[in-house]
């Protein structure tokens, strides 16, 4: 079984220490408070898809930075999920491109076949809808994006079905050190 | 067919990699700048070529970097935007994960020209496959000797690293972005201070979009004359159109500036018409902050003349019966769109992303999502469509930021053009609130 929840008192993988080792070197060494985002990319994806808040002061520590300037950033980004998440949180654009060519039928069709609403998790913990704003694929939409990758052209239930079967088979697992993941169709073929 | 200065090599294989991109004459431009020009004489050929900010305000980039303040001894810096985040827009993703060398090689020669030693991209995190593209070029670039200490043996050194951001529309106004590279939320600054006086780590900066650093290249490369010769007028060079919505062939287009707007819908050069047969009914064609316009508007002025893909020709008739060019993020809507939904839609986004700093859009954006939501189905009256209106004007000019502008400008011209189709929700608010119905109503075009 995943753990659902963070262990109370998290510590970084060694290669995500490294990662984070190489990240401060991009920054003057007083600013070094600027690999906060970066890093708590790392954290999420160290950390079962979402960021507890004892995983916010570790992050803090980490920078040696006070825990409330961790969570003021944490909690205006909308990338970091401040509740424990499903295997696979399926963010689905919901802006304007994106509703013109199907995305509210999606959203309906994926809760039906998931069995997870907006916002929560399916029964089974496999996967979390959450929708977004506007992904800047207008042009392939509707779009949903999994963890690095986006999903494009979900127009037909055959498309969706292709998504859940590619993430069912997908073992869990960390992002670091720095995953290949498929690039999605639009960018392959020009 | 118009010539294409960035995406001509676009579809090679392995345009990617350095070595392919190379072959196909790239970096020539940091040769040039670095071996025969001085800083300044590259600023000079960016002036000449009229460039304008193609993230969306198409200020004049050779403008921008001349107001860099130059202090002796204090560093500064280059910041490309990456935040791509306007609705229907979505060329600079494309342009990173085919051509991460030319972002790069816009980047040093663009660098070396304002006198950066540290340059950022800040990509929206979303995109971090993308990152992972450009580090792993700005790898091989470092590798090649185009990045790091004495590139080329000029002297001149350049370090570039790419920083993510984490979800947040706002952070692609340049001073949130700088505020969000600074590893906090992203709050637009009060100006002035402008970025070029105090931006990253209170230090000149410039920011610049994708595109723009992009096309710094064919710039130097060909010479700013040259590069001015493309377009018409003041809308010089070649242009990135994403092109999304109801469309037989949505995707990304590099236009020449001044290619016919009724062109680019319909040719099959470019989007090859309106999906299924059907008729063309709106345009957003900026991204979605720019004022909607009815298909007669879009295809033709107020005066009757062809309407171009250019700066001016899409803002002739102000925002009475013009629009503006914008990001290039183009949306076309067919005859079956409920203008309402839309709107309600787009209001959301901004009150979704408004980062509430300034009551005015704080609460202003609010006031439009919720009573657009009712127009929409079915519970407004006729002085909401009223009311909408004068939200959207109490929210203009009172922001620190353009993202009250950006959410109230789309609410008046909807209001504008299409007020019948609001006025019918209202009326008949059983029929407007029908599954699959749109109003066919003729919308008002002066």
């Amino acid at each position: 079984m995943e753990p659902t929840t963070a262990p109370t008192k998290p510590q970084f993988s060694p290669a995500a220490q490294a990662e984070i080792k190489r990240l401060l070197t991009h920054y003057p060494e007083d600013r070094s408070k600027s690999a906060l985002l970066p890093i708590l990319h790392i954290a999420q994806a160290e950390f079962g898809g979402w960021v507890s808040p004892e995983v916010q002061d570790l992050v803090a520590e980490t920078l040696k930075i006070k825990p409330i300037e961790v969570y003021e950033v944490a909690t205006f980004y909308t990338q970091y999920n401040l509740k424990p998440v499903g295997k696979h949180v399926l963010e689905i654009c919901r802006t304007g491109p994106c509703m013109l060519r199907g995305s509210d039928e999606l959203t309906e069709h994926l809760e039906r076949i998931t069995g997870a609403k907006v916002g929560g998790t399916s029964p089974d913990g496999t996967f979390t809808l959450k929708e977004v704003e506007c992904l800047a694929a207008c042009g392939f939409a509707p779009i949903v994006q999994v963890r690095e990758k986006y999903y494009e052209q979900l127009d037909t239930p055959e498309a969706v079905d292709a998504m859940l079967n590619e993430l069912k088979s997908l073992v869990h697992r960390p992002i670091l050190p720095w995953e290949e993941t498929g690039l999605p169709n639009s960018l392959k073929n020009y | 067919m118009g010539r294409k200065l960035l995406t001509e090599h676009i579809n090679v294989e392995g345009i990617e990699t350095f070595d392919v991109y190379r072959k196909h004459g790239g970096y020539r431009s940091v040769e040039k700048a670095l071996k025969t020009m001085t800083p300044d004489e590259v600023v000079e050929e960016v002036k000449k070529s009229g460039l304008r900010g193609r993230g969306g305000a198409g200020f004049p980039t050779g403008m921008k970097w001349s107001f860099l303040a130059k202090p002796e001894g204090v560093p500064r810096y280059l910041v490309c935007n990456a935040d791509e985040s306007e609705p229907g827009t979505f060329k600079d993703r494309q342009l990173m994960s085919k051509l991460p060398h030319l972002l790069i090689e816009g980047m040093i020669t663009g660098s070396y020209a304002l006198g950066a030693r540290t340059s950022y991209i800040y990509i929206r995190g979303e995109l971090l496959y993308v990152l992972r593209i450009l580090e792993k070029a700005i790898a091989e670039a470092y590798a090649a000797g185009f990045l790091g200490e004495n590139i080329l043996g000029s002297g001149y050194s350049l370090d570039l690293h790419v920083h993510p951001g984490a979800g947040a529309y706002i952070c692609g106004e340049e001073t949130a972005l700088l505020e969000s590279l600074e590893g906090k939320r992203g709050n637009p600054r009060n100006k002035p201070p402008f970025p070029a006086v105090q931006g990253l780590y209170a230090r000149p900066t410039v920011v610049n979009n994708v595109e723009t650093i992009a096309a710094v290249v064919p710039i130097v490369n060909e010479g700013g004359d040259e590069y001015a010769k493309l377009g018409v007028g003041k809308s010089t060079g070649t242009k990135l159109i994403s092109a999304c919505g109801h469309l037989n062939k949505p995707g990304i287009y590099e236009i020449e500036l001044g290619v016919p707007v009724e062109e680019f819908i319909y040719s099959d050069e470019y989007c090859g018409g309106i999906w299924k047969g059907r008729d063309l009914k709106a345009v957003v064609a900026g991204g979605s902050s720019v004022p909607i316009l009815p298909k007669e508007l879009i295809l033709k002025t107020a005066a009757g003349e062809n309407r171009l893909m250019t700066y001016e020709s899409l803002s002739d008739g102000g925002f009475i019966t013009g629009t503006m060019l914008g990001s290039g993020g183009f949306i076309a809507m067919d005859e079956t769109t409920c203008i309402v939904k839309n709107t309600w839609n787009f209001s959301r986004f901004y009150h979704h992303e408004s980062c509430g700093q300034c009551s005015p859009c704080r609460e202003g954006t609010g006031w439009l999502e919720k009573v657009l939501h009712r127009l929409e189905h079915g519970h407004g009256s006729m002085h909401d469509i009223d009311l909408i209106v004068s939200v959207a004007k109490q929210i203009e000019g009172n922001t620190i930021c353009p993202l009250g502008e950006a959410a109230a400008w789309p609410v008046a011209a909807a209001v504008r053009h299409f007020r019948h189709e609001f006025e019918w929700h209202v009326t008949n608010p059983k029929e407007a609130t029908a599954p699959g119905a749109a109003y066919r109503g003729a919308p008002v075009l002066a």
